[in-house]
């Protein structure tokens, strides 16, 4: 089992929903955000291309902050969800330096934070709550695994990437273009 | 004009806009970490081969400040904890994937053992020094007997902490500016430079500084070498690492990292000491007094720029 996301950056229109719904189900501190918006405006005017996407911690296969992270607290649970556990975090900072995409950041009651792809509602079969919420219907979650999951159909017949692969994390967030 | 805007929604704080986690604590704990380094490998290096006489205070005097140093330093790691009460959890794991777990383990050895170090000395340091309990007297006599061994293991030990604390920033590949694997000699190397640098200034025998200045020199001039080293490797890299270099040339790090390190830290320092050993009359505290500022001021800048390159925005 490994699960991923698939986001449509065609249908994404940069509304904010998923922040607002992780915000709320997450109980995320005020001016902290495990997701946010990102716009890239490409090109010569008057050619100019929109790009927007919903961006987040990126599960990685070879995920960096799970190795630098001196106590075990960050680590990766069944079907590749990168979590952090509280009560073993230092606050050491180690894994927010590793993360290329600097998806994590530390709470205000001194342990590190990040997506987590609702493993809570995952669990009992409910998609995460971003993509629960998503008023454009662009984004999907499953079992990459599995050929008949959401991400593994919306991802079948189209083109997409993964960011800054480059820095050989593998990450799974994919944006479908 | 072809450009490309990107404009984010996130401002996480100390994440946005730019990495800001890690402040004058982990800087300072690097440089005490690497001077403690280096006294003890040289006070380790001159007990094996067994010239405690020729060198007393690179074998004795200068340790004296190698606890206080780590024990500073360690104050400072854990101020710079955000999750302080649970710091033990450093303790109940070994994980050797993680550099950090490595330093933690590597302290947890070093200090008591330098403290050891020091205490088999305290008796000449004051002549009329008695230890409270007996048995202190015993275990004093033994380490003393056993003094090669410890020394063994406190060079191994050195050289683990030494580049180590270069290490902890390479094995970072989200900041372009630390992921090169030369960070770690260069870390050990300006660690071993500051050691030397201490013993230059507070010791009183004349063939002592003469030896320890010579290896100064030449640990000056290997750092010169990896710093270019470490230039020509960012600047023939990819798109992130040749950024990375232009923070230093022409950049916003331009002036501290080229006058107050290499030029202020490095090459003064380095002609100062060499004139010196040709029988100009230097005051020895100026080179040792800049050598040290030198590896501060590198150790902030590198922190503080590595938190400035990262490979999206």
């Amino acid at each position: 089992m490994r699960y991923a996301m698939a986001i449509d950056t065609n249908k994404c229109v940069g509304c904010a929903d998923c922040v607002v719904a992780c915000q709320t189900e997450n109980n995320v501190p005020v001016g902290y955000a495990r997701d946010w918006i990102a716009e890239i405006v490409a090109g010569t005017y008057p050619n100019v291309e929109l790009e927007i996407r919903s961006e987040r911690c990126n599960h990685c296969d070879n995920p960096p902050c799970v190795r630098a992270c001196p106590t075990g607290a960050s680590h990766v649970v069944e079907g590749g969800i990168v979590k952090v556990t509280p009560e073993e975090c230092i606050g050491c900072g180690a894994c927010i330096q590793s993360c290329p995409y600097d998806a994590r950041f530390s709470h205000p009651k001194g342990y590190v934070d990040k997506c987590t792809f609702c493993d809570h509602r995952v669990k009992k079969g409910r998609d995460p709550a971003c993509v629960a919420v998503c008023p454009t219907k662009c984004m999907y979650f499953g079992d990459l695994d599995d050929p008949s999951s959401d991400v593994s159909e919306a991802m079948k017949n189209r083109k997409y990437k993964a960011l800054a692969p480059e820095a050989g994390t593998d990450p799974h967030i994919f944006y479908l273009m | 004009m072809t450009e490309e805007l990107l404009t984010s929604g996130r401002m996480n704080p100390n994440i946005d806009p730019f990495l800001n986690i890690w402040h004058w604590h982990i800087p300072i704990y690097l440089f005490l970490g690497g001077l403690a380094a280096g006294i003890l490998f040289f006070a380790a290096y001159y007990t094996i081969t067994g010239k405690e006489k020729q060198m007393p205070t690179t074998v004795k005097w200068a340790t004296f400040i190698v606890p206080a140093a780590l024990i500073i330093g360690l104050i400072a790691l854990f101020l710079d904890l955000k999750h302080q009460m649970y710091f033990w959890r450093l303790y109940t794991t070994i994980r050797l994937e993680s550099p950090m777990s490595w330093g933690a383990w590597t302290l947890m050895l070093i200090t008591p053992l330098s403290i050891i170090w020091v205490a088999t000395y305290m008796k000449e340091v004051i002549p009329d020094w008695q230890w409270k309990w007996k048995f202190l007297d015993t275990a004093e006599t033994w380490v003393i007997k056993n003094k090669k061994g410890l020394a063994w293991i406190l060079i191994v030990l050195a050289v683990i902490l030494g580049i180590y604390t270069g290490i902890l920033l390479s094995a970072f590949n989200a900041r372009p500016l630390w992921n090169v694997s030369i960070l770690g000699p260069l870390f050990l190397v300006s660690g071993l430079s500051t050691g030397a640098a201490v013993i230059i200034w507070i010791t009183k025998n004349h063939h002592e500084r003469k030896i320890m200045s010579r290896i100064d020199i030449l640990l000056i001039i290997i750092e010169l070498f990896l710093v270019t080293h470490m230039f020509m490797g960012f600047l023939a890299g990819s798109e992130v690492k040749i950024a990375t270099a232009q923070l230093f040339l022409g950049g916003q790090f331009t002036v501290s990292f080229w006058v107050f390190f290499v030029i202020l830290g490095l090459v003064f320092p380095l002609a100062l000491e060499t004139l010196e050993l040709r029988g100009y009359k230097i005051p020895v505290a100026v080179p040792a007094i800049l050598i040290l500022f030198g590896g501060l001021v590198f150790r902030f800048i590198i922190v503080e720029a590595g938190q400035f390159t990262r490979y999206l925005y």
